[in-house]
């Protein structure tokens, strides 16, 4: 039994490692900023320019890209396969990579086998590396300007949008960067803007602490008066049994108690039988004179001296 | 090379090793940092001042601010990526030392009196008082809002949930918040008691509380795993703390891991305390411990002291109007609601016996104590969710 149950939990285990194995991509890597057509943004390597890709790591851990596919044809998910062996395609945690869009696979591993078309809907999808499982897809629009991109309105979000890089806030194309610039924490930025004094804080989170305690305290009430009951029923149900095995002679038996008394007495006389003793020692301790019969001194072997 | 003399080419490396040496390199704010650290360890040695976290942190003060060339790519310092220090560092700089102690607390712990007595642990709650306190006052005094929440945190007499706090929070000044937290805990006997005689009524201060009842093992069982449940299902940012310390509590109440509790307990403790210690002292290296800041900050911790234990004894005297006679609590429990286990239960023992020779304190504050630590790493958590 204990072995089928080993096996058991280590089968629900292994299958939820695989689970996520499989899953380990999907809800973390997304397609995060596409340029179709690059006029006067991103160079690559060479000197060039090209339609770009931006993957995202949405999650707070490294996250192998490697083996990967990036496709822009839905009947071919499998067009460019992120290569192994690069340590590039480990992408640090809530960071970014771009891939050129160039059909020029032989110039390193961020260069695909496929180029971006302008002036048409442009769909890319990622696959991972079953083949089958479908990470993320974007439809881009035709009507994209050239040197616009369409880009997520904050990374992994769902909304997305035309980025121009106006100048304006919010309108920036960020290669290799969180689509939001940020120079400072927004909550922490909120907090000394509208809780300068710090009223709100102290009232939020001390109502915080309270109630997380409040709760632990009701519930160990229940479960204390749950566990007191319960052990007042016992102790109610042990009283009962007593009674009852007290109470059984008493019923039309009041001589039976005699005799047994008597078989008792005479059991007792006949085997000379003994209470069983407590069997408890005690021991005082006797203060006595010095003896010097264990000491080390005497029992220690002196060195010669010379 | 040729031109050299041999006794230029002497005198020339041992100018170089002398700019190497301490004595070259030393500054006041050096001797004054190492001052700082003999005056930690006579504390510990001579006065007995929680020896077991000042000796480490005296010590690493020591260790911290030895003078030695910066410029020099030596690779010794507790900032230079890669050396001895900073890799034992690495445990206070991210995070992970914390959780260990609190594994160890949960194992050392005995949850009993609290669930005894459950509604103890608003005692615990309300203690919490002097981190917000503190953060109200650390405001007033320019911080950033995630300044002052780690500094804040030092009212909760936490050491290494003050440590959790600010490596997330306010890195730059862990140092000084964890000095600061530790030297605090080490003054609990001094700085607790007059603040419970100010606020408690000779009346109040000799109120015989009803012994606890008897708990049942199922109870203790139940509790760490109900009390992780609960908790973190509220404030999900204290798993770290609480998740360990109440997986330690586990480990020592069900029984079938006295192993684990007991390594838990002593062994991965003390390791962790020596090296905890140790690199804290050592990270509080002059350039970086001796301003303004670190001034306010020994500031705000013993405000947060103070409001912490004041708040736990008001709120013991507010709850008691609530109360029948019968059950009404000793307002000298209030001031363990702080987490410095056992030693503040331990002072509202000392204290109620000063009065009455035969009212024992020490397993009632037990419950508003441990609480405190409950209650800290909530409020740490609440803190981190806010404003990390």
């Amino acid at each position: 039994m204990k072995r089928k149950l080993l096996v058991l939990a280590l089968a629900v285990v292994a299958a939820g490692a695989s689970l996520c194995t499989a899953q380990g991509r999907t809800g973390s890597l997304f397609i995060n900023e596409v340029m179709v057509q690059n006029d006067s943004n991103l160079v690559d390597d060479f000197g060039q320019r090209s339609g770009w890709i931006e993957l995202y790591n949405a999650k707070f851990a490294p996250l192998e890209i490697s083996s990967v596919y990036i496709t822009n044809d839905r009947n071919n998910p499998t067009k460019y396969a992120v290569p192994l062996g690069d340590v590039n395609t480990k992408i640090p945690k809530r960071q970014h990579v771009v891939f050129f869009a160039d059909n020029m696979p032989s110039r390193g591993t961020f260069h695909t086998s496929f180029r971006l078309e302008p002036g048409k809907d442009n769909w890319i999808g990622l696959y991972d590396s079953d083949k089958m499982t479908l990470i993320d897809s974007v439809l881009i629009p035709a009507s994209l300007p050239a040197g616009a991109s369409y880009a997520r309105v904050a990374d992994a979000a769902d909304t997305w949008t035309i980025r121009h890089d106006s100048g304006a806030e919010g309108d920036y194309i960020t290669p290799s960067s969180s689509n939001i610039i940020r120079d400072t924490n927004p909550k922490i930025e909120t907090f000394a803007q509208r809780d300068s004094n710090g009223f709100a804080m102290t009232i939020m989170a001390m109502c915080v602490v309270f109630s997380a305690l409040a709760l632990l305290c009701i519930c160990f009430m229940i479960i204390s008066a749950i566990n007191q009951r319960a052990a007042r029923k016992t102790e109610e149900k042990v009283v009962a049994e007593e009674n009852t095995v007290e109470q059984a002679p008493e019923s039309g038996h009041d001589a039976a108690q005699e005799v047994i008394a008597a078989i008792a007495m005479a059991l007792h006389d006949h085997f000379d039988a003994h209470d069983r003793e407590s069997a408890v020692l005690t021991i005082n301790k006797v203060k006595r004179a010095y003896s010097p019969w264990s000491s080390k001194i005497y029992s220690m072997r002196h060195l010669p001296q010379k | 090379m040729t031109d050299v003399s041999f006794g230029d080419f002497l005198l020339s490396n041992l100018r170089q090793f002398w700019e190497f040496t301490g004595f070259y390199n030393c500054t006041w704010q050096h001797l004054v940092m190492l001052g700082v650290g003999l005056f930690f360890i006579w504390l510990a040695i001579k006065k007995n001042f929680e020896p077991m976290l000042l000796v480490p942190i005296g010590f690493g003060m020591l260790i911290g601010n030895i003078p030695f060339n910066t410029t020099a790519g030596l690779e010794i310092g507790i900032y230079d990526e890669g050396s001895v220090l900073n890799i034992l560092y690495n445990g206070v700089a991210a995070g992970w030392y914390p959780p260990l102690i609190f594994l160890g607390i949960g194992a050392m712990t005995d949850f009993t009196a609290l669930i005894a007595n459950p509604k103890l642990m608003l005692v615990g709650a309300a203690a919490q008082f002097g981190i917000f306190g503190a953060y109200m006052v650390s405001l007033a005094l320019g911080f950033a809002p995630d300044q002052a929440g780690a500094i804040a945190i030092i009212g909760g007499a936490d050491g290494p949930t003050a440590i959790f706090l600010s490596s997330k929070l306010a890195p730059n000044l862990m140092g000084a918040i964890a000095v600061s937290a530790y030297s605090y805990m080490a003054l609990v006997p001094v700085i607790q008691p007059p603040i419970m005689r100010l606020l408690t009524t000779k009346k109040e201060r000799v109120i015989k509380m009803k012994p606890a009842r008897q708990v049942a093992q199922s109870e203790k069982i139940i509790f760490p795993i109900v009390g992780l449940i609960l908790t973190c299902f509220v404030v999900p940012t204290g798993i770290p703390l609480l998740g360990m310390l109440f997986f330690g509590n586990l480990l020592r109440e069900c029984g079938v891991t006295t192993r684990l509790a007991k390594t838990a307990s002593n062994a991965l403790t003390d390791i962790v305390t020596i090296l905890l210690g140790m690199t804290v002292g050592a990270s509080t290296q002059a350039t970086t411990f001796l301003t303004e800041k670190t001034i306010f900050i020994f500031f705000l911790g013993f405000m947060a002291f103070i409001i912490a234990s004041a708040s736990g004894v008001c709120f013991v005297k507010l709850f008691n109007l609530f109360l029948p006679k019968s059950k009404k609590l000793n307002p000298l429990i209030g001031n363990a609601g702080v987490s410095a286990v056992p030693m503040s239960a331990r002072i509202s023992n000392n204290l109620g016996l000063e009065y009455d020779p035969s009212n024992y304190l020490l397993m009632h504050a037990m419950g508003p104590n441990v609480a405190g630590v409950i209650g800290s790493a909530v409020a740490a958590g609440v803190l981190l969710g806010f404003l990390a």
